[in-house]
């Protein structure tokens, strides 16, 4: 059993609207698993489905191997997209209180948040109140209630919305500490840098489908199309160029005269570059030589885009 | 169910911890206590104020036909003539001047008499000297006619009819309307509580959405549990702010008294009004007094114990009902100006309800409409409690009619709760959509 979670087609219908269609999906344990897509696809429906706030019309949830029961609440913790705090409340009975209701106890959970606000550096801000914080402090409070009850699975809805760079970072070592003790994180976004930098899986939703998914390296793998981004440099770039369009199928060549530097992309038949580095290496200096893996935002573009055509 | 406690818990102390909640808690007592004073003080300061009015009589009647009286005091001038004594009138401060001239006969007296005031004078001063005259006209005309005075007011008797209960018992008069003032009292107490608490749930079910922790608190509790937890902390700070209240105005309306001197006597005039009112009319067997305390005797005699156990149905269940209504209302609007055409729907039956209990519970209180609007769910909680100090059984409330408003009752208790989490459920997620009647049914098949 090395699935946290697994999802057999499952189907939520609005009104009119189909909020999702048939989507599986199979979150590995100790992973970070990026839920990816555009905005209105699908992915707040699917979490607040696992969060079992709304319940799906079709298909199955499977949380740890068992059908999704009530008591797996606890095991999850959830920092929502759309969060917030009571204004009125001071910071720490509010943390108190939302650390109760996930089924900690009082003594307990006083224990675990001095831990945290002492390792976040907010131990003075207990006998606050929520107005008196700006907003990326009270972002941190709400990091803290999500993992306090120290769930089995993690889900953050764009977490870093709100954050500052260095606070977005200090969360961001946090989730992968977080995973590196043995959790498992569900990471939903639709901004694509975030994605490189943490997830090992990815799917994509679109349009209520999921439209691809699996390990980010594989699925790199599979949409690399053996290009490679060569720089030069060589007195004689014009004629080197000609030649090389002869030869090879190149793309978007620039030739700087003055810095004798000539850069383009050149697509391979196969993964194979080794007679074109022979060929490189005899005819000029060769600056940078590096294969082009298609970035998680080129694959969602490109996923998104072949599937409109095909439909 | 823990949960469900420590939601109940964080509502009912985020209520009475508000300063505003302090604040009125304390606030609405004292003014309560201060208008009461304030009333009875004026009450007696017009009370003392004697009205004093000149009379300068030039005839030959109503030398002695005005007496003082304990309001009024009648100044007689002699040997004057109208200028001047309108002139001391004025001079003294008085309310007026009665002026009677000298003529051949009364009627000619009477229509040549003039009444003169600095102002133009009210009609209860005018109404008294008016009765003197005419007083004064039909003993004339009924001499004219050769009745003696003996004889016309052994002919001028007033007729009561007397009442009693099947059971042999005497009834008095206007006891039942007092009955009815009390139900009125709990039907009251109801409706306020249902709007002003109702009020505080929606407030604070808006407060969740428009602060965006809703999301994170349902994802630990169920929407319902939250819901309820709410209607439930809410009630009790309400509960406490009446016991709160109860107390303080007891406290502080006897202070005021010992402090100010008012008599306790005086504040419950009205009553006293009523009672003797009642008494003049009833048969001349019993004297004030007596009457008096047989009124107390019957409204000690109201089964109070089953009242109060009526009250805490008819209250928890109509509250229950209507603030599960407030809080999908809350659930569906982003914020407090979008809930007015949603809560319209809801006031009405509760004015209807203490509209009905006023005039047609009054009137007849086992007629059609008031046993209808009786079993009839969103009112029956306060047209049932006006009606039920009349007793339950023979002669009050038949047993099926309360039984049957209170299943109802409990019914559409479910069936409204069960509603209204679905659409609480659906409209806590919902942001930015200026719901209408017909998203809201829809939201009911999510």
């Amino acid at each position: 059993m090395n699935n946290i979670l697994v999802t057999k087609e499952v189907t939520k219908q609005f009104g009119n609207h189909r909020a999702l269609d048939k989507v599986s999906l199979e979150i590995p344990r100790n992973s970070i698993y990026g839920l990816l897509g555009p905005n209105g696809a699908g992915k707040t429906t699917l979490i607040r489905i696992i969060n079992q706030i709304i319940h799906p019309d079709r298909g199955e949830v499977f949380f740890d191997g068992s059908p999704l029961r009530p008591e797996h609440i606890s095991m999850i913790g959830y920092l929502p997209e759309e969060r917030g705090l009571y204004k009125g409340m001071k910071v720490g009975e509010q943390a108190l209180y939302l650390a109760q209701l996930k089924g900690l106890d009082k003594r307990e959970a006083k224990r675990r948040l001095k831990y945290w606000f002492d390792r976040l550096d907010i131990g003075d801000w207990w006998s606050r109140k929520i107005q008196e914080l700006s907003k990326g402090m009270a972002q941190k409070i709400q990091f803290i209630v999500t993992v306090l009850h120290e769930p089995k699975l993690l889900i953050f809805d764009e977490p870093f919305s709100g954050f500052d760079p260095i606070n977005a970072n200090l969360i961001k070592d946090e989730i992968i500490e977080l995973r590196n003790k043995g959790a498992s994180i569900i990471f939903s976004t639709h901004r694509m840098e975030s994605v490189e930098e943490l997830c090992e899986y990815i799917a994509l939703i679109h349009q209520s489908e999921k439209i691809l998914d699996g390990k980010l390296s594989d699925i790199k793998k599979a949409y690399k199309d053996n290009s490679f981004q060569v720089g030069l440099r060589t007195p004689d770039g014009a004629s080197l160029l000609q030649e090389l369009e002869d030869k090879f199928q190149l793309a978007t060549p620039v030739y700087d005269a003055m810095a004798k530097q000539l850069d383009f992309t050149v697509r391979l038949p196969s993964e194979d570059s080794r007679e074109l580095l022979t060929f490189l290496s005899s005819r000029a200096n060769i600056n940078n030589f590096e294969e082009r893996i298609p970035s998680a935002s080129e694959i969602f573009i490109q996923t998104v885009q072949s599937k409109e055509i095909n439909e | 169910m823990n949960k469900l406690l420590l939601i109940i818990k964080r509502e009912y102390l985020a209520k009475v911890r508000n300063r505003s909640f302090v604040i009125m808690t304390f606030l609405s007592p004292v003014l309560m206590v201060g208008m009461v004073v304030l009333i009875a003080y004026l009450a007696q300061l017009n009370g003392n104020g004697k009205q004093v009015i000149g009379i300068l009589n030039e005839s030959d009647y109503f030398s002695n036909a005005f007496h003082s009286t304990e309001s009024t005091m009648y100044v007689w001038f002699f040997d004057m003539d109208l200028e001047r004594a309108k002139d001391s009138t004025e001079r003294a401060g008085y309310e007026g001047l009665l002026y009677i001239p000298r003529e051949t006969d009364l009627e000619a007296v009477a229509k040549r008499s003039f009444f003169y005031s600095k102002d133009a004078p009210s009609t209860l001063v005018l109404d008294k000297l008016e009765s003197v005259f005419q007083d004064r006209l039909r003993q004339q005309r009924l001499q004219e006619m050769g009745v003696s005075t003996q004889d016309f007011s052994s002919i001028d008797h007033r007729f009561e009819i007397n009442t009693s209960t099947f059971l042999g018992e005497q009834s008095l008069k206007g006891i039942n309307e007092i009955k009815m003032g009390i139900g009125a009292v709990f039907g009251y107490l109801i409706m306020m509580f249902i709007i002003i608490y109702g009020g505080f749930v929606m407030r604070s079910v808006i407060e969740e959405k428009t602060s965006r922790i809703i999301e994170v608190i349902i994802s630990s509790v169920k929407p319902f549990q939250l819901m309820l937890g709410k209607i439930i902390g809410t009630s009790l700070a309400g509960i406490t702010q009446f016991g709160i209240w109860i107390v303080c105005a007891g406290l502080l309306l006897l202070v005021a008294m010992a402090v100010l001197g008012i008599e306790p006597a005086s504040l419950t005039a009205g009553q006293d009004v009523m009672a003797t009112a009642a008494g003049d009319l009833a048969p001349p067997i019993p004297t004030a007094t007596d009457t008096f305390s047989l009124y107390f005797q019957e409204t000690l005699k109201i089964p109070w114990l089953m009242l109060i156990f009526f009250f805490m149905i008819y209250f928890m269940l109509g509250y229950l009902i209507y603030s599960s209504i407030y809080a999908a209302i809350g659930a569906a609007v982003d914020n407090e100006t979008d809930t007015q055409q949603f809560i319209f729907p809801i006031i009405l039956p509760l004015m209807l309800g203490i509209y009905v209990g006023f005039f047609s519970v009054f009137s007849n209180p086992h007629g059609p409409i008031a046993v209808g609007f009786s079993l009839f769910p969103l009112t029956s909680p306060i047209v049932m409690m006006m009606r039920l100090p009349g007793g339950i059984g023979e002669g009050g409330v038949p047993i099926w009619q309360l039984l049957t408003s209170i299943v109802l009752l409990i019914a559409t208790f479910m069936g409204i709760v069960w509603l209204a989490a679905k659409i609480y459920r659906v409209g806590i997620l919902m942001y930015g959509k200026k719901p209408s009647y017909k998203e809201l049914f829809k939201w009911l098949k999510y």
